[in-house]
């Protein structure tokens, strides 16, 4: 067949350029076509949905229709990790208590859920206390109870079945790991988690180890989720998960997609949060990237699921001819370097500082698709939509809009011993889009001063393994490590925790790259958690990321901006910090 | 099907080359050739395979087409049948001129599909290698059925009835099973008697051979010659043999004809050809020629150098360059002019510069004692 | 015939055993010498080394190769179990292995493909081995004219102009702006109509691609075989043009066309990877890109099994066509 190529994916970006040209131009003959491609309803306008609500409604009926070219991670509300699949799985499954349905920043705000209010806190911070709400069923018409809330959290121990999913509760509840999960738990009822009691059916109350001031952020994850023992499948379960939310599983086929009906045991009334306005919804996995956009322009779908952000010829097409569908979301994602501090000549805060200075933060961000479709600039680690954030800029770096400081590079050089430079290497995942080419931009502007870095793309799949073993870190030289980071949870703790304390390096699978075990910021982390006040945090955890700052543990490059389609069907759609930036889907309508 | 087997051929079979010139009345032999031209346009020139030959043969004669590969022999069958475009598509067509008339009907003037209708049941032809000529994929059986259902309306019974009838009749043991064998599960000599019978199946009034035995063993041929010779008086047809051995036809041809260059340099009655031949080609043909009962030492006087392009033929006789009595005739005429076909006894023509004398001469002198 | 057809699957049955083995090395055991866990793949973000452990345990990764081996062997035949005390998972025979991404069997997920990809090859290659070879006769039989110069550079272009620009430029015209056809996948018995329209596309541009390359060779081959005696004969017989093209000329032409084809399916049959990922066709290719793409080594390893079965049948059954087609190849 086709001979292998070496630059065949530059030739498949060539080929999608001139076949979106193509259609462009056909496109401006034919003009739109009725009925579909508008829908009924009317694109709300450029960057509506970042404003504000775009077509706000409370119209039910319809179906809503996402498309994605990555199915979830899992649709078991214990095991899930990716964003799209937290921000999707509220149509099924409650917590106690979850984000409040607000455009922005107001997002990020917690209110009860499951939980008549939120929790009550002892003194001490420890005992977190809900009493639930009445109304709220299964999708068989049985009530939630507490115990449903107990054995939902107790799966995420069993971390050799239950895998893939956040750890943060079992690491509040029981650091020393001492339970073994509800598959090995020897109790009658299974319910054998200590850190968590049931009174009765409409109480719960969890017993922290350590106070932690985002334990409610943790169990505002799907992980906090309850599931009913009788209906636990085990692994098997995210085939078909057993609904407390307004949709159930009519089918999920994985790699293909899903639909979901009314849950019509669900009641409104029980429910502050989920507007729950379609009354089907489907997901479609497409292996195509480029025919996503195309299909989300043509009108066939509403909206993508995974929500990266549109490919170089949609956004360009979707730009040109119907820029009211067009959103231009801030992520709260932050592109950055590890600096690996056990890496010579890392171990130097001077050597770090020169990559810093001597770094072409301009070039970077024309690769990744510059101010809009990349996104700005990044000074520090801290994206703006957690607290604590705000515009330190140690480095000048927007002073120098993004330029090097050849002066200042060549300073740190010679402060550092180095006044020649010195060799490194550059690691960046090959299979994440653009990375490799930014690495590159950044290979260039370090050659300035001397500094020789060879790029070594992996494959991000294994990451965990090279990236995320120090050793092997260490051993291939890899000193700075390109990557990218998005929070758990809105907070300090969640975005920086296990990029910065030293306390969690970890012989596999470790976050914090470079490295950074200072005694100082670990403490800050430590107080910042005591505190439940979360301004007071806050201001904690901007300390915090100054110190990181300081100690040029880290580069970061951008603060992720990315093109997403809103179609003209879509209702009440709005970006919350609560997703990264995504719209809220547990919010969204479509006009019939 | 008539079969006049060999009543009312009285009369000359070869008629003189100056009789039946283009454009004149329906002739009275059976199979009278006039003036043929087969000519092949290619990047390098016209190539003449056949340029102007005229012939005729009457049923239940035997007429033997003797030449070297490159004379024009098969192509001469070829356009006798309409086949000497055969295999030509997109090229540049091959050019036909002069007339042939089998029958009374004239054919090279005819529409092709009723040429068609006469291939195969009129006139036949059998092929020098049979185990090409054959399709390799149908059986034997299903290519006879094929070659007489398509002239005839029967079931496929009857057309294997008959088929089998044909392959006992050619002399192939245990013709009900083998008629569904395949070409290559019979031997050499099997496979041309099955060729005949398929050549045969409809009776043609007109057999063409080209180089029947040629690809056979030595032992098969004589079968093969004497198959063909029954067969004739059998069904009485007019049979011409093409070949560059000269023994073929001495066994079989009433009649001969010897080609050079595209042309026809000496014909007549197969004895005067053999007894007297008055052309120096046909000497070395006869010299070329093996014979059992002559030693092996002295026999063979092969004829020198190669046969003219047929590009470029000689200006003169076309055999001139190879021909060691070139310069016997009164000079350059051998070179410059190119001799025509005369007569040269009764019903004996030939086309040679040399005066009768001459050629008698050197023939009873030279030539004849050394064969 | 019998016997060889017998001794010639016995040969394929040995076949994937090499694959098989094969396979399992290059996912199983050199990313471990490499340094990669694919225990570390499932684990997710946050993990622990309990859970670690339980996930080899669970795939059976702490096993030697060659234990590992032989239960995939087994499982095969016997159906197995998967499982680390906690859970346990039944994987009925035939068990090409059970996906710790998708929790499913992979044989499911195979007989779920098998069908999509077939009706991608068997359109497509019906529509260019009729196109191509009509192409390739006509061709042949006008050689030198317009036609023959239009037909052979369309056929340039085809075999030159790879899927993914065709692909893409097919979907744009006929799907995104004249919107003829469109939507996802659905199987041929519950909806023709959806079927049809989801791989018309696919197998157009398939086939044009692979019509190309037939044209081309049939055109050679069909030049080649009306050059020979037995044409003259058929000629020489009284049959009319077309018995004599369709007939005698056809039946010798198809036999490298179908070499050709045997080899053609075969590899299509085991991952029209981009044809499937171009137009989201849940069959073979796909699931293998998506495999791939996660990491899902036992659906990779089924996928590749069932690919390799595919090459080894259809040049089985090219095999024994040979046979029905030319007498002369015997087999036994």
């Amino acid at each position: 067949m086709t001979p292998q190529r070496s630059s065949r994916t530059r030739r498949i970006a060539g080929a999608a350029l001139v076949v979106a040209a193509l259609t462009a131009t056909a496109a401006c003959g034919g003009g739109s076509k009725d009925g579909k491609e508008g829908g009924d309803g009317k694109a709300a306008g450029f960057n509506a949905a970042v404003k504000g609500i775009a077509n706000p409604s409370v119209k039910k009926g319809g179906t809503l229709k996402f498309i994605g070219k990555q199915d979830f991670d899992s649709t078991d509300p214990q095991r899930q990790y990716y964003g799209f699949a937290w921000d999707f799985s509220r149509f099924y499954s409650r917590q106690l208590v979850s984000y409040a349905p607000k455009p922005g920043p107001a997002g990020a705000e917690l209110v009860p859920d499951l939980a008549k209010a939120k929790g009550v806190v002892s003194n001490d911070g420890k005992t977190y206390t809900y009493e639930l709400r009445d109304g709220i069923t299964w999708e068989d018409g049985t009530p939630v109870t507490s115990q449903d809330i107990k054995y939902g959290i107790e799966r995420t121990w069993a971390s050799d079945v239950i895998t893939g999913g956040p750890a943060y509760l079992r690491q509040v509840l029981d650091p020393k790991n001492e339970y073994k999960g509800p598959y090995k738990d020897t109790s009658p009822d299974k319910l054998g988690l200590k850190a968590v009691q049931t009174p009765d059916a409409k109480t719960i109350v969890f017993n922290l180890a350590k106070p932690n001031g985002d334990f409610e952020q943790m169990l505002a994850m799907p992980a906090g989720s309850p599931v009913k023992k009788e209906k636990d499948t085990g692994a098997k379960y995210q085939l078909k998960p057993f609904s407390s939310g307004p949709y159930k599983f009519e089918s999920y086929s994985p790699k293909k997609g899903a639909v979901l009906v009314r849950n019509d045991k669900w009641q409104k009334a029980s429910d502050p949060i989920r507007a729950a306005l379609p009354d089907k919804i489907t997901v479609t996995v497409n292996s195509n990237i480029e025919a996503i956009d195309e299909l989300l322009i043509k009108g066939d779908y509403d909206l993508d699921m995974n929500a990266t952000g549109m490919s170089q010829a949609g956004r360009t097409k979707a730009l040109q001819k119907h820029k009211a569908n067009v959103d231009n979301i801030e992520t709260s994602f932050i592109r950055y370097v590890d600096i690996a501090s056990k890496v010579k000549p890392f171990d130097n805060v001077e050597c770090r500082k020169a990559v810093i200075y001597a770094a072409d933060y301009k070039s970077m961000q024309t690769v990744r698709g510059g101010p809009e479709a990349g996104g700005d600039i990044a000074t520090n680690m801290l994206p703006k939509s957690i607290k604590g954030s705000d515009d330190y800029d140690p480095y000048g770096i927007l002073a120098r809009d993004g330029k090097p400081d050849v002066a200042k590079a060549k300073a740190a050089l010679k402060a550092c011993g180095k006044p020649d430079g010195f060799s490194t290497n550059i690691s960046a995942r090959s299979n994440n889009p653009g990375e490799v080419q930014t690495a590159e931009a950044l290979q260039q502007s370090l050659q300035a001063v001397g500094i020789k870095a060879e790029v070594e793309a992996i494959d991000g799949a294994e990451s965990s393994t090279i990236t995320g073993s120090p050793a092997v870190v260490k051993q291939r030289g890899l000193g700075l490590v390109m990557t990218g980071w998005g929070p758990d949870f809105p907070t300090g703790q969640g975005f920086s925790q296990p990029l910065v304390d030293g306390r969690f390096i970890a012989p596999n699978g470790n976050y914090n790259v470079s490295e950074t075990n200072d005694p100082k910021i670990n403490k800050l982390f430590d107080d910042a958690l005591q505190e439940t006040d979360a301004d007071k945090a806050g201001e904690i955890y901007k300390e915090m990321n100054h110190a990181v700052s300081d100690r040029a543990a880290q580069m970061p490059f951008i603060y992720e901006k990315n093109f997403t389609w809103r179609s003209s069907r879509l209702t009440n759609a709005y970006s919350t910090a609560a997703y990264n930036g995504r719209y809220d889907y547990v919010s969204l309508g479509v006009v019939k | 099907m008539t079969n006049l087997g060999k009543a009312g051929t009285s009369g000359p079979v070869l008629a003189p080359g100056e009789v039946g010139a283009p454009g004149s009345a329906a002739p009275t032999a059976f199979l009278e050739v006039r003036d043929l031209k087969v000519h092949f346009p290619t990047d390098d020139g016209l190539v003449k395979s056949v340029d102007g030959l005229s012939f005729q043969l009457e049923r239940g004669k035997t007429l033997g087409i003797v030449g070297e590969s490159g004379s024009g022999k098969s192509v001469t069958s070829l356009g006798i049948m309409g086949l000497h475009t055969a295999g030509q598509y997109g090229r540049r067509k091959a050019r036909i001129s002069g007339e042939v008339w089998l029958d009374g009907q004239e054919l090279l003037g005819a529409d092709p599909d009723r040429v068609r209708r006469l291939r195969g049941r009129n006139m036949a032809m059998i092929f020098q290698d049979p185990l090409s000529a054959l399709h390799p994929y149908y059986t034997i059986g299903k290519q006879i059925v094929e070659a007489y259902r398509v002239h005839h309306k029967v079931d496929k019974k009857t057309a294997r009835k008959r088929a089998v009838e044909m392959l006992d009749r050619v002399g192939i043991p245990q013709p009900d099973k083998r008629v569904d064998s395949y070409p290559h599960e019979f031997s050499g000599g099997m496979r041309q008697r099955a060729m005949i019978a398929m050549s045969l199946v409809n009776n043609p009034e007109l057999l063409i051979a080209d180089e029947p035995t040629t690809a056979l063993d030595v032992t098969v041929q004589a079968q093969i010659l004497d198959l063909i010779r029954d067969l004739q008086k059998e069904f009485g047809s007019a049979v011409i043999v093409i070949t560059h051995d000269l023994g073929v036809v001495a066994e079989l041809a009433d009649d001969i004809l010897v080609m050079y260059g595209g042309r026809c340099v000496e014909r007549g009655p197969a004895e005067k050809v053999f007894y007297e031949p008055q052309h120096p080609y046909t000497w070395g043909l006869l010299g070329s020629m093996p014979r059992v009962d002559r030693d092996q030492t002295e026999r063979l006087i092969p004829v020198k150098g190669s046969p003219p392009s047929l590009i470029n033929i000689p200006d003169g006789c076309a055999f001139n360059p190879r021909c060691p009595y070139a310069d016997v005739p009164e000079k350059n005429a051998t070179r410059t002019v190119r001799p025509d076909l005369r007569p040269a006894g009764d019903r004996h023509f030939s086309a040679c510069h040399m005066a009768t004398e001459d050629r008698t001469r050197i023939w009873t002198e030279e030539i004849a004692p050394k064969l | 015939m019998l016997a060889y057809v017998i001794r010639r699957l016995f040969a394929v049955a040995m076949m994937l055993l090499v694959v098989t083995l094969t396979t399992f090395v290059i996912f199983f055991v050199l990313p471990k010498w490499a340094g990669s866990d694919p225990a570390y793949l499932f684990a997710g973000k946050q993990t622990d080394p309990a859970a670690i452990e339980g996930i080899r345990q669970k795939l059976g990764l702490a096993d030697p190769v060659l234990v590992q081996f032989w239960n995939f062997v087994q499982g095969l035949i016997v159906g197995r179990e998967y499982t680390n005390g906690a859970d346990v998972t039944n994987c009925p025979a035939p068990c090409f292995g059970y996906s710790f991404r998708t929790e499913q069997d992979v044989w499911p997920q195979l007989t779920e493909a098998i069908p999509v990809t077939l009706s991608l090859a068997a359109g497509a290659c019906l529509l260019w081995v009729v196109g191509g070879v009509a192409a390739g006769v006509v061709s042949a039989l006008r050689r030198g004219t317009l036609w023959d110069r239009a037909a052979m550079t369309v056929a340039l272009a085809g075999v030159s102009l790879p899927i993914y620009f065709t692909g893409l430029l097919s979907l744009a015209v006929f799907s995104y702006q004249l919107d003829w056809v469109g939507g996802e996948y659905a199987p041929l018995e519950e909806d023709f109509a959806q079927w049809f329209q989801t791989l018309v596309l696919p197998w157009i541009t398939l086939a044009f691609l692979y019509a190309a390359m037939y044209a081309r060779l049939t055109r050679a081959t069909m030049l080649e075989v009306m050059g020979e005696d037995y044409i003259r004969t058929a000629r020489a017989k009284g049959l009319t043009e077309r018995v004599v093209i369709g007939r005698h000329a056809m039946r010798s032409t198809w036999t490298p066309v179908l070499t050709l084809l045997g080899l053609d399916i075969g590899a299509l049959l085991g991952g029209a990877v981009l044809t499937e990922s171009t137009y989201n066709l849940p069959g073979l290719g796909r699931l293998a890109i998506d495999s791939i793409g996660t990491k899902d080594l036992p659906v990779i390893l089924g996928v590749t099994l069932v690919a390799a079965l595919f090459i080894c049948v259809a040049n089985l059954l090219v095999d024994l066509l040979y046979a029905v087609i030319d007498p002369r190849v015997r087999i036994g």
